[in-house]
């Protein structure tokens, strides 16, 4: 097989350049394996993250040829023979050098969600279509691909009004659990923005875990807040009965 | 004088697998200052990527199950070297841990009576293992993580220690550098758990990531800490072996479990003409009994697949051996004759795995599979109740501690293991933090050394690339001390150890220290090394076959090493390789092993 021309985005916060490096490839290899080749090398110092090298742990977001992508689960042979292939960092986030980015924000905006709340009396006793569509949302592997495409976070830099896709999955988990009663309504509405969201999916389109991100995550969420803020009718409901919906 | 930050902590905890979330969280919520820290970024240790399950003895689907059986199986599995009161402790606590797993967050699958749902594995006599699909490592550390990040612990991520510091006897504090900046951080505590899992980078094909050097091991041995078992290193039966840049990477025994079978090149269920002696009463004597207990007839018994890994790996290699492999010089591993929506429920992200890696559809074709370096047995001499090391203020749990698993683990085993004892070494550790009247002193000049010792590599004009070295070493250890060892071996591994010692204080690290993976690759290099030595050497003291560790010329089970563990320790500066008894069984645990011999 022929080698492979890889440009890789050499450099940190500072700046940087598009670098060429010239990588033999073997049948089946993934870009991880490419630019893991270069690092070990022709240049020790180039810096990337990654762990599992199998889709589990979302270490290894770039966008490969400008689509952002997990690099141990993109094979080289998705791409035209002989064409050279260029990675760069995730756009969205500070570059700390290479391809390594500083996703810490996204540290920070998880720790300010409710964490899981039972119910005092909760039987644990439920069923697998009690928690399907929670489940859905617990098998993000925190890549932030999905942070990394949206316009609001992307273009528009709204990190401080806007949670992002990912907590909104994690929120919808939280609050599609069967046993969960803390209410998290008011803090998606009014820190994490959820209203910032115009519904493009791109987010969705990206997700290497394939969750539905936008229909059943974002839109599922965006009805309970118009229900609960924005309906008279459920609001004047809930103060005389004292009920909330759930 | 290179110049470091400092931090204080009663207990700093180092890794952020469920051992050492679930050792921060207990210690945190004790009330002492607690300090975690991890080489990557929080939630991607190896934790995530466990597939199968947790095994505990829930007992929602087969209510025949008990801690006693539990007990009964992880001796088994562990050929009897098992320190005993950890087993026990494991097999009584760990319902425990997954039911609060379950109040912190964590939604297992689903019985369809509404509780949860549990697989078969290898060793295990009932269906044991709490799942998530093939997911579960992926939803506990999850669920650890949310929940510590509001436990009042600090987290510092992308930071590796590198030296642990005494005060006389005991611990002081450790020293490391973050990552990111490469600058360095001494960390005063009077507490240190070490939860930095395995060792698998010491090896060639493997199913570990970058991180898994074998810190913590090499952590404790230089500290003076008893290391036990180190000659068992698990090689997991069923790694991918193509295409060439998956080679390693895990297929969870959760096939095997669901009904997936081992076959040769020439379509024969091998397995069958493999069933030790020990294990004859407990696996089916045809196929026809395998595929009823599939079905699930409880009077059938387990197909000859759900032996333990030891047993399926060897038999692996000898069909190999043998000419029966497949084509890229593994065997096949074939649950494409089941229903396929079944395979994708049960199985989702091997189907994904499969299909993105290697271009095929496990529900429509037989996989290749082969061995692959998986797990380390041996590790930190702990005491079971505290995960206490034999230095006082040190601590060890998940992989990085010894003497749980004897000399062969079981699958599922380990998550369980992981909140089990990472929860008592938090408690362990916050206790005795707590007990101490004075913070003991580091040593600054001692502190200084470490900076300057680090930033060695950066000095030399000329050296070898640590890649290059690395893999050198993977090379060496996959062929002197692999599945299949022998005294010439072993000897040529250690005195091979000698020579890449030198190269590897050798090589040249280019560039600055920021984010820079060469200068991080030779540090842990020498850690690799050290752990190295400590498995040829323990390796080459156990002259039996048991579990993991198969000698050819020593094939057998020995009377006289069935008593002792294999324990090595520093002492003057150099490696002491002892053999020193098993602690004594009470009674009533010997009367459940009866009959059972190992
Ligand atoms: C692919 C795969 C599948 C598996 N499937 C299963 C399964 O189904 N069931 C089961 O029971 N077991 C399974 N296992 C085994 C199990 O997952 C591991 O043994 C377990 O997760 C180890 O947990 P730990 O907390 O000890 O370490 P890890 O989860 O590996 O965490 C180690 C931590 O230590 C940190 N660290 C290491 N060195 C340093 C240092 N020098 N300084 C700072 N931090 C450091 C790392 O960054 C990391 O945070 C599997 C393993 C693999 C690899
Ligand atoms: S659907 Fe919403 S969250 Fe997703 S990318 Fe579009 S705007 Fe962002
Ligand atoms: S939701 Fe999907 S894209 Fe977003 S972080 Fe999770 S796995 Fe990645
Ligand atoms: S390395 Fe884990 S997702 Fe790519």
């Amino acid at each position: 097989m022929s080698d492979l021309t890889l440009r890789l985005f050499r450099g940190d916060a500072q700046g940087g350049e598009i670098r060429e490096y010239r990588v033999p490839v073997e049948e089946g290899m993934v870009v991880l394996d490419a630019v893991l080749r270069v690092q070990s090398r022709q240049s020790n110092e180039l810096a990337c993250r990654w762990n599992c090298k199998a889709g589990k742990c979302g270490s290894c977001s770039a966008e490969v040829n400008g689509r952002p992508r997990l690099m141990c689960m993109t094979r080289l042979d998705l791409f035209p023979e002989g064409e050279p292939l260029t990675v760069t960092p995730i756009k969205t986030f500070p570059v700390i050098r290479d391809l390594a980015t500083d996703v810490s924000w996204n540290f920070e905006t998880n720790k300010r969600i409710t964490p899981f709340t039972p119910k005092a009396d909760a039987d644990w006793k439920f069923f697998q279509h009690d928690v399907e569509r929670a489940q859905e949302f617990r098998k993000c592997i925190e890549c932030f691909l999905c942070q990394n495409v949206c316009h609001v976070l992307r273009d528009h830099d709204l990190k401080d009004a806007f949670m992002g896709p990912r907590f909104l999955v994690r929120t919808a988990g939280l609050e599609m659990h069967p046993l969960d009663v803390a209410d998290r309504l008011r803090y998606l509405k009014d820190e994490g923005g959820i209203g910032y969201c115009n519904i493009t999916k791109c987010c969705t389109e990206v997700c290497p875990e394939k969750i539905t991100i936008t229909d059943n995550a974002i839109i599922a969420l965006k009805e309970r807040v118009v229900d609960r803020f924005y309906d008279p009718l459920t609001w004047l409901w809930r103060l005389l009965t004292g009920r909330r919906s759930k | 004088m290179a110049s470091y930050e400092t931090r204080d902590y009663d207990v700093l905890v180092v890794g952020a697998g469920g051992a050492g979330l679930r050792a921060a969280i207990e210690a945190s919520a004790l009330g002492v200052k607690t300090g975690l820290v991890c080489k990557s970024l929080l939630g991607k240790a190896h934790t995530v990527m466990a597939e199968g399950g947790m095994a505990a003895a829930v007992a929602s689907v087969d209510p025949e199950d008990t801690w006693r059986v539990h007990f009964r199986d992880t001796m088994k599995g562990g050929k009897m070297l098992n320190h005993w009161r950890m087993a026990q402790l494991h097999a009584m606590e760990s319902p425990e841990r997954v039911r609060e797993l379950q109040e912190w967050g964590a939604i297992f699958d689903r019985t369809a009576v509404g509780g949860i749902s549990q697989r078969a594995f290898g060793g295990h006599t009932y269906k044991r293992l709490c799942h998530v699909g093939d997911r579960t490592g992926l939803e506990m550390i999850r669920t650890l993580q949310d929940r510590g990040v509001h436990a009042g612990m600090d987290v510092h991520m992308e930071c590796t220690i590198t030296h642990l510091l005494k005060d006389g006897e005991r611990i002081a504090g450790a020293f490391g550098y973050f990552r990111e900046s490469g600058l360095f951080v001494l960390f005063r505590a009077k507490a240190v758990v070490l939860a930095t899992g395995g060792v698998g980078k010491a090896f060639k094909v493997t199913s570990n990531s970058w991180e898994y050097t074998g810190d913590g091991h090499v952590l404790a041995y230089e500290a003076g800490a008893d290391m036990v078992d180190m000659e068992f290193m698990q090689f997991h039966p069923t790694g991918m072996v193509w295409p060439p840049s998956v080679r390693g990477t895990l297929v969870t025994e959760g096939v095997r479990g669901d009904g997936g079978v081992l076959k040769n090149s020439k379509g024969e269920r091998f397995m069958f003409s493999y069933i030790p002696e020990a294990f004859k009463n407990d696996v089916a004597a045809s196929e026809e009994e395998a595929s009823r207990w599939l079905a699930g007839d409880k009077q059938a018994r387990r197909p000859p697949e759900l032996l333990t890994r030891d047993v399926c790996a060897r038999a692996i290699v000898s069909e190999v051996r043998e000419g029966r492999g497949s084509p890229h010089g593994g065997v096949l591993l074939d649950i494409a004759y089941m229903d396929s929506e079944y395979v994708k429920r049960r199985l989702p992200s091997m189907h994904h795995q499969f299909m993105e890696l290697a271009g095929m559809d496990i529900t429509k074709e037989p996989m290749e599979v082969g061995p692959t370096a998986h797990y380390a047995m041996g590790g930190v001499r702990v005491d079971p109740e505290t995960q206490a090391a034999t230095v006082p203020g040190l601590f060890a749990a998940g992989e990085a501690a010894g003497g749980m698993h004897g000399a062969n683990r079981l699958g599922g085993n380990s998550l369980s293991d992981l909140v089990v004892f990472g929860r008592r070494a938090g408690q362990g550790a916050a206790e005795y933090a707590k007990s101490l009247r004075e913070k003991p002193r580091v040593n600054l000049a001692e502190a200084e050394a470490c900076a300057k010792e680090l930033l060695e590599s950066f000095n030399r004009s000329e050296g070898e690339n640590p890649f290059v070295v690395h893999e050198a070493l993977q090379d060496m250890m996959e062929k002197n001390a692999g599945i299949v060892r022998n005294e010439k071996d072993l000897r040529a591994a250690i005195d091979a150890l000698a020579g890449l010692r030198k190269r590897a204080s050798g090589v040249k690290v280019s560039g600055t220290r920021q984010y820079n993976p060469g200068w991080n690759e030779a540090i842990d290099l020498k850690n690799l090394l050290t752990v190295s030595e400590l498995l040829a050497r323990a390796a080459l003291e156990r002259k039996e076959s048991r579990g993991a560790h198969t000698r050819e010329d020593y094939p057998d089970y020995d009377k006289a090493f069935a008593k002792v563990n294999v324990v090595i320790r520093r002492r003057d500066g150099a490696m002491q390789v002892a053999q020193e008894p098993l602690p004594e069984m009470p009674d009533e645990l010997k009367k459940l092993l009866e009959g059972e011999s190992a």
